[in-house]
Formats: C-alpha cells, structure tokens, sequence
C-alpha cells in the first residue's frame, strides 16, 4: 500500500503522500516538527488538535484540512484516519486501510502520559511503520514524575544561591512538557525564550493547562533573573542571549541525556531524562501491540532494531527516510527538531 | 557507597574546579576515615591491580539483562564506557532491597579486593549479589571500580586541595604525606589530616614542582639575568632519595621504581645520608642522549637481563636538590640549592660534563643537567634552535631565585618546548571516543599520499573544537565507505595538520614510521586531499631526526 519515493513515504492508491521531504500535491502531516511538516506542498491534512501549531510552523497561507481523531476520509478506496500518537500536541498515527489490508505509520510517538496531548493508542495492523530514535535497550526512561522532581529540586537549590536555572528543551513540544511539568511548583513566572513563547500560546490557546510564562524579550532593561527558571530552545545554548541572566545554572531535557557522555560533551550542569519518544522497552511491546506481521523501522537505531525483530520472527525491514535520527546526524544534531 | 556515589555526580555533573573542590572537602571532613581513605585512594587515580576479567563482567551483565552479544556491542558503541553500558541495561530491582546500606570501605574490602582471589564462579556470584543490592549511579561506580577504569574529572592535586580545605591543614603537607606509598586505612586517613605529626615515612617523596609552558615573548620574563635555561629532557622525571641507608627512586608517576634502573641505585647508594634529588630517569650512551623510544623499550621488559642493560645504559641528569643532611631545602633560592646540588654530585659546576665517583665502562650514572647560562635573550632564543642537537625537547627556564614549589604553579619555572613536527594530512578512518565524546566520531586515522595511494601513519584524538567535531561527525555519518564494526572508512577529502613530537623508523607500522604525540593543529579546509604531504615528506623527518 505504501512505498518510498524520492518525495516521500508514498499511497499511490489513495495519491497522497506522508510527511513527504518535497513539495507534493496532497501530504498527510503526523505532527508540527520542521523535519515532518514541510513547506511546499499544495493541500495538507492534519489533526484537529494540532492546527494551531502547525499553522504557526506552516505559515499563513497552507492549505491545511483538519480532522477528528478517529474521523476517517475515503480517498479513492483507501479509508485514511489519524490517531493519537502522544509525541507532542496534535501528533497522530495515520491508518490507512484497503481491501481489508491495514497499514499504520507511526510518526514520531510516546506511550508515557503526557498532559500536554492526547495520550499514543496502539492500533492493530498488517504492516506498522515506527520511529526507532531511541531503539537501544540502554534508554529506558525512569518515571516522569522523578525527573520533574529532579528538576524543581535543581531550581530550589540554585534559587537558594541566588543562581538562575535555565533549561535547555526543543522550542515545540518538550518546552511545554517541561512547563505542564513545573505547575503548582512554586515557581514565580517562568522565562522563555521567543520561539519558545509562540508555541506556548498556541498551545494555551488550543486548551492545555501550562505554568505562567513571560517571555524574556518582553522584559525591561535591567530585570535580575536571580532564582528564576527559563526555558529556551538548545539553539540558544552557547549564544550572547544567555548573558543577561547572571550567574546561571544549565540543564538539557532530553532522552539522549540518559547517556553520561552526552551530558558532558555539552558542558551541562545537569541533564535531564525527558522524551517525547518510546523507550526500548515501549517500543518493543508497541510494536508487539499492533500485532503487525510486517514492520518498517525509520529513523533512529532501525538496523539494530531490524536485527532484534527478526531474531525474534517478525517479517522486519529498514526503511531509509529524510526524518531525523541518529544514523543521519547523530544526536550531536539532536538538539533541533524530532529528537529532541 | 551511596554517598560516594553521590559525591561521583556531583563531581561529575560541574565543571567548575572549585565546585568539585567543595564537593569533596565536604565529603572528606563528614565521612568515616575508612571510607574517606577509599575515596582519596581511588580519586588521586589509585587502582587495585587486575581484579577481574572486564570481558566476564560484560558477560554476566548480557545474561542478568537478557541482551544478546551483537545487541550489547551496539549498545557499548553507543555509550562508549563499558561501565556505564552494563549500568543502563542491568534490570531495575524487583523490589526494593531493604538491606542495610554498606559503607564504601566495606564494599570494597570486603567484596572488591577479594575477588581478585576468587574462583570465577565465585566472581559471578559476588557481582550479581552487588549489582542486585546497588542501584543506578552506585552501580555504574561499583562497575568502573571492579574494571578498574574508575576515573572523573579531578587530578590528585585537587584532591590535595581538598583535603587542605576540609582539615585547614597546608596543601603542600598533605601533598608530601600523601606522596609514595600511602595506604588507604582509617588510621592513615586520619594521620592525613592530623594537625601535626612529623611522621615522615622515609622512602616519601616532595611533590614535583611543575612548570607551566611559556605563553609569551621572552622578553616578559624580564632581565635574562635574573634566569637560568637547561635543557628540556624527554625522558622520566624522577626523584632519588637516599635516607637511612636506604635508596628509593620515584617518578612523577608516583611509581616506586627502584628496581627498574639498578645503574641509579648502584651511583645513589654513595649518596649521603638524607639527600633527595630531582631529576630526569634518560637512556644515555657515548656521552648523549638516546631517543625516548629505546626507553620504552627498557620499561616494558619485565626482567632486566644483561643485555638490555648493556643496550640501553640509563643515567639520572639531576637539576635540583630538595633534602640535604635530611633538612628540607625547598624554600631555599634555587641557586643554593644548585650550588649544593653540584657539591653532592661531587663535580665542578663549571664542568658539568664531570663525573660522580661512581664511574662505569659506560660512564657515569649521576649527571648534572648543564646550565645554559644567559646574557641576553637571544642566547636563549639560538639554544633553544639547537634542542634537538641534543634530544632535547626544548629549554627549561628557571628564576634564580624561585623556591621549589608544590605542584603547577605560574611565575617562576617555565617549559619552552620547540616546534613539533608538521605535516598535512588526509583522513582516512573514523570511529567514535570514549565517555565525553561517545557517540560521536572524534578518533580519526591520518594518511599521507603514496603516489596515488593513502598510507595511515598517525591517529590523532584531539586538537579539534567541540563546534568543528560535530561538523566533522556529521559529515563522516554521510561519506562513509564502508563500516568495519565502529570503525568508518570515509572519503579521503579533508587534509588536517597534525604535529607531533618525534619520529621514529617503525617495521610495525605500514608507513614505516612511529610518530609521538600526534594530535591535530588545525583543519586545513584551504587544501584538497591531493594537496596532502607524501610518505617522502616523513621520510625527509625521519632522517634529519636521526
């Protein structure tokens, strides 16, 4: 049913392509990060919880057509429906069926809650192509609730010192898991960079519940950020905006901070395990959940991840693709976009 | 160990050198002496010798996970640090232990040093029970101790530091009780920070005063008068202390290598009573020196027979005295203590060329380094031209006044070492490093041209920027030719310098040359790989090296 093109994941059935790398005529958007949702293309179709996002990310003028979770359009037979992956606000699964033969696409996804979007549901298919950013069994991540503990604990302390706190987390998506995860802290307003604060209202304005912000452009000359918390995109890291704050402690919210070098290399006081993908183990029983005889593994570890499905009897394959993972750029890139 | 533990993160997760400091003094002046002893051992880099097969323990953490071999070698090349691997893939406790938390010294006397006696099956049982009491960072420490490749981020000096700051005592004395054989035990922890004890262990060496290397114009220095210069030599900075009857020969190392160079020994047993002397350990033949590699050759040999003895004659060039008539004679001017130093040695200083009294068919055992004596700068500038004449690597340059200091200190010794060698070269292979640069490709192989073929000749792991390494890894990950597990073969494209020390003629090596210390000065984005040096660009070293 679908097959890779130079454009993209293609449905030649149904004509229409999926997170397409090239401008196509009609493209099927799993979620808003840059390396999915490409500029260019004549007609979108989306989730209805993501709109706000992506017209931020897409511009005014695409023509994007939003849908229901779990609405289904019939395009030339195939019958298309999205369903909730739990990456970040609005990203989506998309199930394409035909003559009784399911297909699932995962995007990117997560099974951990998150109370920043609709939570991952698994979906039973025959073929199931998923993500495999973090397809290691060393990334297991330990519960969120003792990372945000971790982090609040990390601000207290430098509060007490009278040191600024900044986190490092990707402008769309972690930024507002961070900011979910720090309501109720005792924190007074948290700062955030401006491309983080575009996307934290839109995802206020599409109905998320997220801690005060103000954005640190829109402070008076002169502001002392002594105790406070910030959050910034990991492409400020390094750059002249940081040197208003002071003294200033620095973390990084990511998976790829499970791996002690990682932290290091990156001159981080702290590094925070916190990600919007499934970890080996959730990747595994997703896979598993789907009941797929056939599994397409993109971006990320999908050799290895290829090798241990097959070892297990699964009917797998490597499927190269232009979205982001670690055999392409490595994690030294994974500050931007998907990895994140 | 759970606050061991603790205090590996907290170290671990700065990088500002006080912090660690701090983090460390609270942990020396709060924990039991037993424990603080185990930890100032392993912190100033102390290791148990070999324990325990590394490749056993990878092993049993593939069976306790579940991770089959080729899953767990991708894992490793992942994170880089065997450890740290074996760490995140043990399974999480089924429930929590309710076992009493045992203290760092215990873990280690009682279950790390015994396993070096133990039958394998012994072994196993002994690490799976501590992997199933310890949990995360305990973990990963409990790994690096039993690999013995228990490292982070601090040198033995600020261990010192400290130590000085947890018990107000004076870093150069914890320095100089620290120093040779310290033994980690509650008592001894507790001599370390005791107020006062003259307890002098008499084999105990001075700390070495170490010089930084010279930044600036000559000229800085301001009057060359106020100056010595002696040569730079490349060989093993040791100290020999007679006391009591008795000879010790340390190096900077911290080794206790008194049976490795019988020649010093023989020359050091005429020495009075109560003399220290500071030195560099050379390979030395006819009146010069040999090339450092000939020493290595000796320091490998585990027995000294007759004929590497004859091969390579070793000699102590000694340029300071730090004891006379067992008095400490490192506050005094250094031309005072030079002046004694030259007495001891029994020779003239004006004729430093002079023997000892301990003469040999091979000429003497006990030099004393010659001093360069300097009117203007530029005296110092044309024998600093001439370093190599003499296998030298350079001058040293030292305040006539200066004392002998504790440890690295800016101002009154400095190294001036000499242009290394430089040659333009392609990259050829890639594999990713270890611990702060897992995951990326940051261990590069260099080849020069040979006609149109590429010869590797040199690896190289640092000298790059954080920012140019991630461009390069980036660029490796899309220009791959082939993979050989970790290792990437990639496009002969990019031409860096690389410098290095020496060079030596090597049947082992393709090229057939060795190079020492090679590292990268630059990447040379103006050349294309047809623009790179040819193996008769080495060749030509080779010989004016000779």
């Amino acid at each position: 049913m679908l097959q890779t093109t130079e454009r993209g994941l293609y449905c030649s059935a149904a004509d229409v392509y999926i997170d397409p790398w090239l401008p196509v005529e009609r493209a099927i958007i799993t979620h808003a990060h840059g390396d999915h949702a490409r500029w260019g293309s004549r007609h979108y179709l989306a989730s209805r919880e993501g709109g706000r996002v992506l017209r931020t990310r897409l511009g005014a003028d695409a023509n994007i057509e939003l849908v229901d979770f779990g609405e289904s359009r019939n395009i030339n037979g195939v019958s298309i429906s999205l369903v909730p992956a739990g990456h970040i606000l609005g990203s989506a699964q998309v199930r394409l069926e035909h003559n009784g033969d399911v297909w699932v696409v995962s995007g990117d996804y997560k099974t951990e809650p998150d109370p920043t979007c609709s939570a991952f549901e698994p979906v039973r298919c025959n073929t199931f192509i998923t993500e495999s950013t973090f397809g290691l069994p060393i990334y297991r991540w330990c519960a969120q609730e003792e990372t945000f503990a971790g982090m609040r604990a990390w601000w207290a302390e430098n509060a007490a010192l009278g040191r600024a706190s900044l986190v490092y987390a990707y402008a769309l998506g972690k930024a507002q898991r961070v900011l979910a995860g720090m309501l109720d802290a005792g924190i007074g307003p948290i700062y955030t960079h401006g491309a983080v604060e575009r996307l934290t209202i839109d995802y206020r304005k599409s109905g998320v519940a997220l801690h005060p912000t103000s954005a640190v452009v829109a402070q008076p000359r002169g502001t002392t950020y002594a105790g406070s918390l910030i959050v910034a995109p990991p492409s400020a890291a390094g750059s002249t905006w940081l040197r208003r704050f002071g003294d200033l402690s620095t973390a990084f919210a990511s998976g790829w901070m499970q791996v002690r070098g990682a932290r290091r290399r990156r001159s981080l006081d702290k590094g925070f395990v916190l990600s919007d993908h499934v970890d080996w183990p959730a990747l595994i029983d997703t896979i598993s959940a789907t009941g797929a005889e056939r599994v397409w593994v993109t971006h990320g570890y999908r050799e290895q991840v290829v090798r241990f499905l097959r070892d297990k009897g699964l009917d797998a394959h490597s499927m190269a693709s232009h979205w982001e993972g670690e055999d392409e750029q490595g994690p030294a890139v994974a500050d931007e976009e998907a990895i994140a | 160990m759970k606050r061991f533990a603790q205090l590996y993160s907290a170290i671990d997760s700065t990088t500002s050198t006080n912090r660690k400091v701090d983090a460390m003094a609270e942990y020396f002046a709060s924990a039991a002496p037993a424990d603080a002893a185990w930890a100032v051992y392993f912190l100033s880099g102390g290791r148990p010798k070999r324990l325990i097969g590394v490749r056993r323990v990878a092993e049993w953490a593939m069976a306790e996970s579940g991770v089959p071999p080729w899953l767990f070698e991708e894992c490793y090349h992942a994170v880089g640090d065997l450890a740290e691997t074996i760490a995140l893939l043990l399974p999480d406790h089924v429930a929590p232990h309710a076992l009493l938390p045992r203290p760092l010294h215990d873990w280690v006397e009682n279950v790390l040093l015994p396993l070096g006696n133990m039958s394998e099956d012994e072994q196993r049982q002994a690490v799976l029970n501590a992997w199933r009491q310890l949990d995360g960072t305990e973990r990963f420490v409990w790994n690096k101790l039993i690999t013995g490749s228990f490292r982070v981020g601090v040198s033995g000096q600020l261990v010192v530091r400290a130590l000085a700051r947890a018990s107000n005592i004076d870093e150069g004395v914890i320095a100089h009780r620290l120093s040779g054989h310290w033994t980690p035990t509650a008592e001894s922890f507790s001599a370390l920070i005791e107020p006062d004890s003259s307890d002098a262990d008499r084999s105990r060496p001075f700390p070495f005063y170490l010089a930084y290397a010279l930044e600036g114009e000559l000229e800085s220095l301001g009057n060359p008068a106020q100056w010595q210069a002696e040569w730079k030599w490349d060989g093993i900075r040791s100290q020999v202390i007679r006391r009591d009857g008795q000879t010790y020969i340390w190096t900077r190392g911290g080794e206790l290598a008194t049976d490795r160079f019988p020649e010093i020994v023989a020359a050091a047993n005429a020495l009075p009573d109560g003399t220290v002397l500071d030195g560099e350990i050379m390979p030395w033949m006819n009146g010069a020196a040999m090339p450092f590699a000939q020493l290595q050759r000796r320091i490998g040999r585990k027995k000294l027979g007759p004929r590497i003895l004859a091969e390579v004659p070793i000699v102590l060039i000694a340029y300071d005295l730090l004891e006379l008539e067992g008095r400490d004679m490192r506050a005094a001017p250094l031309t005072v203590r030079r002046a004694a130093l030259a007495n001891i040695c029994q020779c003239d200083d004006g004729r430093p060329e002079r023997v000892s009294r301990h003469e040999r068919s091979e000429g003497p055992a006990l030099l004393l380094s010659p001093i360069i004596t300097l009117q203007t700068w530029s005296d110092a500038r044309a024998a600093h031209a001439g370093s190599r004449d003499h296998r030298a690597e350079g001058l040293m340059l030292k305040r006539l006044d200066s004392e002998y200091g504790v440890g690295r200190r800016k101002g009154s010794w400095w190294k001036w070492k000499v242009q290394p060698f430089s040659v333009d070269a392609v990259m050829i292979y890639a594999q990713p490093g270890h611990g702060r640069r897992a995951l990326l490709h940051t261990d590069y192989t260099f080849a020069v041209r040979d006609g149109d073929a590429l010869v590797p000749f040199a690896k190289a792991y640092s000298g790059l920027t954080d920012t140019e390494i991630r461009e390069l890894d980036a660029w490796i990950r899309r220009h791959t030719i082939e993979k050989f597990g970790p290792v990437r073969h990639v496009e002969p494209v990019h031409v860096f310098e690389l410098h290095f020390e020496g060079i030596q003629h090597s049947p082992r090596h393709k090229s057939g040359v060795a190079v020492r210390f090679p590292r990268i000065a630059r990447w040379r984005t103006d050349k294309t790989a047809s623009e790179a040096d040819t193996i008769e660009t080495l060749r030509t070293l080779l010989e004016a090296a000779k």
